[in-house]
């Protein structure tokens, strides 16, 4: 490389964050971000919120990478996804007072485009358990119109795009055992826990 | 498969982008940074993922500048100013060079600063201006060689 050819590539600089932040912000402003998402840390451990314009669609425990996260929105909802906290701000506050013990209910709106059919009426029951106490599989099988379908309602939950907000953690098996939990038992007892719920 | 996110698009290309419009679009670079990748962003979903993307963003970017630069001349300037002779940016090239570079005639010019300054390979330069991968080396290599003439005079 001829001395030229170095001086007009010039050092690496990069793209100023402000601008960028910019650039986001216009993007939502003319309704181009089909989906924003933001890392949140939690006593959970880690996890990845998502929002589409209709309200809160996801909420993904991270074990590897973010990314892959971010790549499962992209394929299930659109390939406009941009990371961009404050198009979260009032999901991550009400999490955070959650976790604080100071919100027993969520208002923010959901967007269960993730969901379809029996699963998604298993999870609507769901939502609609209250703090503090539980169900059974048998139970929000039932509401959702299959009072047989325990063993369905225990995969509805499994899929469940977005628990702790759709509280799965509180179905748990008739018998009395804790049944399962997508995100690791530990978090689901945690849950419970925080809530007084055993 | 699917396109990957935007935004992992965005991280990739918006250095090289910025720093290419930084040097070509100079006090348009701001604009034409964000209106670029607002355009990729609305075409983003129906782009052909085969497509060399790096080309693509470079495609829109190159297309800014050539809007803004008209814009600019339909737009009467008060006093015949020297555009920002001497506002040497501390992490661009330098700016008597780039001066020489603007002197250039217009392909062998656009060649120099996709080529150079975007770092684009000759494949990429070719598809971006819509010429041949041949038209590309010997604009580029004819712009240097004016270049270097002018510039060690």
């Amino acid at each position: 490389m001829s001395d030229i050819t170095r001086k007009l590539k010039g050092p690496r600089s990069a793209a100023p964050a402000l601008l960028v932040d910019d650039l986001k912000r216009r993007a939502a402003e003319q309704d181009l971000m089909d989906v924003a998402y933001a890392p949140l840390d939690s006593p959970v451990g880690p996890l990845v919120v998502a929002a589409t314009r209709r309200g809160l669609v996801r909420i993904s425990y991270v074990y590897e990478d973010p990314e892959f996260v971010v790549e499962d929105l992209a394929a299930r909802i659109s390939p406009r996804v941009l990371e961009a906290p404050e198009r979260l701000d009032d999901v991550r506050r009400e999490l955070d007072e959650y976790f604080d013990g100071t919100r027993t209910n969520f208002d923010i709106a959901i967007d269960w485009r993730l969901t379809a059919g029996f699963t998604r009426k298993v999870l609507r029951a769901t939502a609609r358990v209250p703090y503090g106490s539980t169900s059974t599989y048998r139970e929000v099988a039932g509401k959702a119109g299959s009072p047989r379908g325990s063993r369905a309602a225990g995969n509805a939950l499994g899929s469940n795009p977005i628990p702790i907000v759709v509280p799965c953690h509180r179905i748990l098996h008739s018998g009395g055992g804790m049944g399962g939990y997508t995100g690791g038992l530990d978090k689901k007892i945690y849950l419970l826990n925080l809530e007084g719920a055993i | 498969m699917s396109a990957p996110p935007f935004e992992r698009f965005l991280q990739t290309h918006k250095d090289d982008v910025y720093r290419y419009l930084k040097a070509v679009a100079r006090v348009h670079a701001d604009d034409c940074f964000q209106e670029t990748f607002i355009s990729a962003l609305q075409a983003y979903p129906r782009l052909d993922h085969s497509a060399d993307p790096r080309a693509w963003i470079f495609t829109i970017a190159r297309r800014k500048v050539i809007d803004a630069h008209r814009a600019e001349k339909r737009r009467p300037r008060p006093v015949d100013s020297i555009p920002d002779a001497g506002t040497n940016d501390p992490d661009g090239p330098d700016e008597a060079l780039l001066h020489l570079v603007r002197e250039l005639p217009l392909k062998q010019k656009e060649a120099v600063e996709l080529r150079y300054i975007g770092d684009l390979s000759y494949e990429q330069v070719a598809q971006v201006m819509g010429s041949s991968l041949e038209a590309a080396r010997q604009n580029a290599s004819a712009g240097i060689r004016s270049l270097r003439k002018r510039w060690n005079a």
